[in-house]
């Protein structure tokens, strides 16, 4: 088990490596410049402009920009925003508590309903059930994230007035952030109807975050149930006098899942994706907004620093996605 | 009275292209403590029957018998809950595949504790105590380690013991075995053989034992039920079988025997194949491939008694040759 751990570990190491690559090149072939941008209509006059670029490191040859960058990150250094002046991972840790509270709802709803949903379909197979729960499914994967939400917000927030249109919470609740989830500082800041109102903001970002991973862990639950449904012992543990309820629910579900929990654990950098549409679409002060922010503003610093830190955060997931994938399947275990 | 008793089961299966009749009205007797075996070529019904008996059949499989009794219970009427006390505890069953029996993601201890914890009321320690006790009597070596295994850690033979143990562990009245050496080495074969013999004594266990190999009946069995295209074709005590066998099908599969040919040559086997779907014949199903047949054949097959084996023939056979002086033909396949 420490083994399979240690070479899991080691092979985190290359992914990095490469993707910190990926980050550093790819903001700069980005045609514009942010010492540009920043400088605005007005321009900036040569002389200037050489001294600011020798003061952010950018008069250097890419390669020794590229070095300077990875000695940085070394050092636990991940940069300073062009913009804010803040180091990208004081930025990083504000901002990434609305994403992961964003996130973990959305692939829990995903996992509640998808798993249920693919089991029920696979063991009423060909049913109507069974065709109604696969083609919503096929519905929601093909549907475009960025429609569906502004679908949902038009019935929801403008026709019905049921749920806001954006944030995380009513601008009249006002505390100090503690963990940075919202659900749980408005229930420790005592406020009467904080908490009411972080969840009414949660719920339409979540639905729309939560389709795509739903509709991938119904399908995939729904073929591996249905394998797993004409093995031999599916009809051993029914010779066991079982009833339908475990034998479907422990002895074949328990093997049906591991093919899900992969594609669960392939759906957080999904979910990460998915973040930037929809914390642009609901205003969500998240990573995903802030990526996107930090493109048009050509924010070297936090684009590289972040789209690492985003990677760093996948990798790990899906460490952590193997280990337990040993868990599930005693055969992989060492 | 007999421990099961079943009449006229018919099993047919909803396809595509039609109802397919697997078992065609047959009916099946065992006693307390009796080795039965239900003999017959692949496709010949045999473990159909035996799932039917069990409720482990798809839900396009639709089945029927005049009567179906267990141990005095009327297994047609019972609630498919009642039935599920009743299997696993009472009838148990081992399958032809005991790699993929078990399933993988459970340890060993755990699926044979699982089994008595479904039909006993023992305590955690209790069951882990007498799963212990179980795999020694099947032959595990070191059971208690064996215990937390896994089912990929276990080779065929073991996991066929494993099986066993959990099969046997509420001692049930009759086990049902459905090839169950099959799959296993020869060398295997023989212990797993015996192991089933020495429960059956020990636990006063009555045992149903499918099978396509004479071998293994002949080492086996009490009584021998010969099933051919779905139907019961021959019932013997397993002496009078192997000495005289009534129905033509039973003499063609003996002297198929390898151990029985007689002289130089070939081995004598049965030209043709067994009927399917959409050949099968209006009166006698093994008339196409049957040496003594006659026009008669083609309409229908005249069960007979118990002295002639209760074959289903019109021309039963005694001592090798038809009782009623029916001449051999030449049959082209």
């Amino acid at each position: 088990m420490l083994r399979f751990f240690l070479t899991r570990v080691g092979l985190l190491i290359p992914t990095f490596i490469g993707v910190s690559i990926v980050a550093f090149a790819f903001i700069r072939l980005l045609p514009g410049d942010p010492i540009m941008l920043l400088a605005g209509e007005r321009g900036v006059d040569p002389a200037r402009y050489a001294e600011l670029q020798a003061s952010l490191g950018f008069d250097k040859p890419l390669p020794i920009q590229y070095i300077n960058y990875l000695k940085d990150i070394l050092t636990g250094d991940f940069g300073t925003s062009i913009v804010t002046k803040r180091p990208v991972l004081d930025e990083f840790m504000t901002l990434f508590p609305a994403t992961i509270e964003l996130a973990l709802c959305a692939i829990i709803l995903a996992t509640l309903v998808g798993i249920p949903a693919g089991v029920l379909a696979a063991v009423k197979r060909g049913t109507w059930l069974d065709q109604s729960v696969m083609g919503t499914a096929l519905v929601g994967y093909s549907m475009p994230i960025f429609w569906w939400g502004l679908l949902l917000i038009i019935l929801f927030s403008g026709i019905l007035q049921w749920t806001p249109v954006s944030g995380r919470i009513s601008l009249i609740y006002f505390f100090p952030p503690v963990t940075g989830f919202m659900l749980i500082d408005s229930l420790l800041s005592g406020q009467s109807g904080a908490f009411r109102s972080a969840l009414s903001h949660l719920i339409l970002p979540t639905i729309v975050l939560a389709t795509i991973p739903l509709a991938v862990i119904a399908r995939q639950t729904r073929s591996a149930m249905l394998e797993v449904l004409g093995e031999d012992y599916v009809r051993t543990a029914r010779a066991k006098g079982l009833p339908p309820r475990r034998v479907i629910g422990l002895h074949a579900l328990r093997n049906a899942l591991i093919p899900v929990i992969t594609t669960i654990g392939l759906q957080v950098g999904v979910l990460l994706a998915g973040a930037i549409l929809t914390e642009t679409i609901f205003s969500w002060p998240g990573i995903g907004k802030w990526m996107v922010d930090s493109v048009f503003k050509r924010d070297y610093s936090v684009v590289q620093g972040g789209l690492l830190l985003i990677a760093g955060v996948i990798m790990i997931v899906n460490l952590v996605v193997d280990l337990l994938y040993g868990l599930i399947n005693p055969r992989i275990r060492h | 009275m007999s421990l099961l008793e079943i009449k006229n089961l018919t099993v047919s299966f909803d396809t595509v292209s039609g109802p397919f009749r697997a078992v065609d009205g047959v009916d099946l007797n065992v006693d307390g403590r009796e080795i039965l075996s239900i003999v017959g070529e692949s496709g010949s019904g045999k473990s159909v029957a035996m799932l039917a008996l069990m409720g482990l059949l798809p839900e396009t499989a639709s089945v029927t018998a005049d009567v179906m009794r267990f141990d005095g219970k009327d297994l047609l009427t019972m609630s498919d809950k009642d039935k599920r006390s009743i299997i696993g505890q009472d009838i148990a069953m081992i399958f032809q595949e005991p790699m993929s029996s078990l399933n993988p993601c459970f340890t060993v201890g755990f699926q044979i504790g699982e089994m008595l914890k479904r039909h006993t009321r023992l305590g955690r320690s209790e069951r882990k105590a007498r799963a212990i006790e179980l795999m020694r009597a099947v032959g595990i070596p070191s059971p208690e380690q064996r215990l937390s295994a896994y089912p990929h850690q276990l080779s065929g033979g073991m996991s066929q013991r494993v099986m066993i143990a959990m099969s046997a562990s509420c001692r049930p009245k009759l086990l049902i075995a459905d090839e169950p050496t099959t799959a296993l080495d020869v060398t295997i074969q023989a212990q797993i053989l015996d192991l089933l013999r020495d429960l059956c004594d020990e636990f006063d266990m009555a045992l149903v034992l499918i099978t396509h190999d004479m071998g293994v009946v002949a080492q086996m069995a009490h009584r021998v039920q010969v099933q051919y295209a779905g139907q019961k074709v021959e019932e013997q005590s397993v002496e009078d079988l192997f000495s005289d066998p009534h129905h033509p099908y039973t003499a063609a599969l003996l002297s198929a025997l390898p151990e029985r040919a007689t002289g130089r040559g070939h081995l004598p086997s049965i030209p043709g194949v067994v009927p399917g779907q959409f050949d099968r014949p209006p009166g006698c199903l093994f008339e196409p491939r049957c040496a003594y047949a006659t026009a008669s054949c083609r309409i229908n097959a005249t069960p007979q008694g118990p002295e002639m084996g209760y074959a289903l023939c019109n021309h039963p056979l005694i001592n090798g040759a038809p009782a009623d002086g029916t001449k051999a033909r030449e049959i082209t396949a």
